[in-house]
């Protein structure tokens, strides 16, 4: 009978729960808010490698070289292109969620605005720190 | 769990309030807005140490500073807490199955309290030995 299917449906321990993403065509907005997970997931690794850096700190200069080596290779440059890279992105998306909690730039329009201008402050930000840096650290 | 002739709303219908509300969203803002000027003074701080060539002496100096030792620790205190509130969020999302998604959001927990304690620990640490 039609209403102990649909009964049993709705109670199903198995039905699909959302978020399901696997249903939706990628769009700029999608793509953006997908990212701003994945960069606070990659954050969080980041918050690990700063508490082991600040351990290695206070344990003493020679524990500190451990965090430099490590740091200094090319696994930790890379990893600290990623941070630095993923940290500007989630707080520049951070600062367009908090004024989406306000009730502003709802808009297609807007969104999408704010979207673009968050990927290129992004990288923007990443750019210019580790240009400046790099030269700044050169001419030192 | 039997499959029972109810939904889950209506099962937990009148069951009164779990007391928690909007309490998660909302440590989850205010750390936010916290982190706008606290991270950027971090990436910049680091920045400096980094051009300067990263020596110990440098790192010290700066985070004995009586301003810099604070604003690390709230940095922290709010970095470690918003981290909590949106990878239980990730969690929540996405694992469906019930025991594993208690499993890891424990082990969240148990983790970050962990990382906190040891960050909150080495700042002090070095900041008295400047």
């Amino acid at each position: 009978m039609w209403y102990i299917r649909g009964a049993s449906y709705m109670t199903d321990k198995n039905r699909p729960l959302s978020p399901h993403l696997q249903v939706y065509r990628p769009q700029l907005t999608s793509v953006l808010s997908i990212f701003h997970r994945l960069s606070g997931i990659t954050l969080a690794g980041g918050a690990a490698m700063l508490a082991c850096w600040l351990l290695t700190a206070a344990a003493g200069p020679e524990y500190y070289q451990w965090s430099g080596w490590f740091l200094s290779s090319w696994i930790g440059i890379g990893l600290l292109v990623i941070w630095s890279w993923t940290l500007f992105y989630h707080l520049s998306n951070g600062i367009r969620h908090l004024f989406w909690d306000i009730g502003l730039g709802f808009s297609l329009k807007a969104t999408y605005a704010s979207g673009i201008a968050v990927i290129i402050s992004s990288v923007l930000l990443t750019a210019i720190s580790w240009g400046l840096g790099i030269s700044m650290y050169c001419l030192r | 769990m039997e499959s029972k002739m109810q939904s889950p709303l209506a099962r937990v219908r009148h069951l009164g309030s779990a007391k928690e509300g909007v309490n998660h969203w909302w440590w989850q803002r205010i750390t936010a807005v916290m982190l706008i000027p606290l991270a950027l003074w971090f990436v910049a701080s680091l920045w400096m140490i980094v051009i300067s060539g990263a020596s110990y002496e440098d790192l010290v100096v700066w985070i004995s500073g009586p301003v810099s030792a604070a604003l690390m620790l709230v940095f922290l205190g709010a970095m470690f807490l918003h981290l909590k509130l949106g990878l239980q969020v990730v969690i929540e999302d996405y694992v469906h199955t019930k025991w594993l998604k208690w499993a890891l959001i424990t082990i969240l927990l148990i983790v970050t309290i962990l990382l906190f304690t040891v960050s909150i620990y080495s700042v002090i640490a070095l900041s008295l030995r400047g």
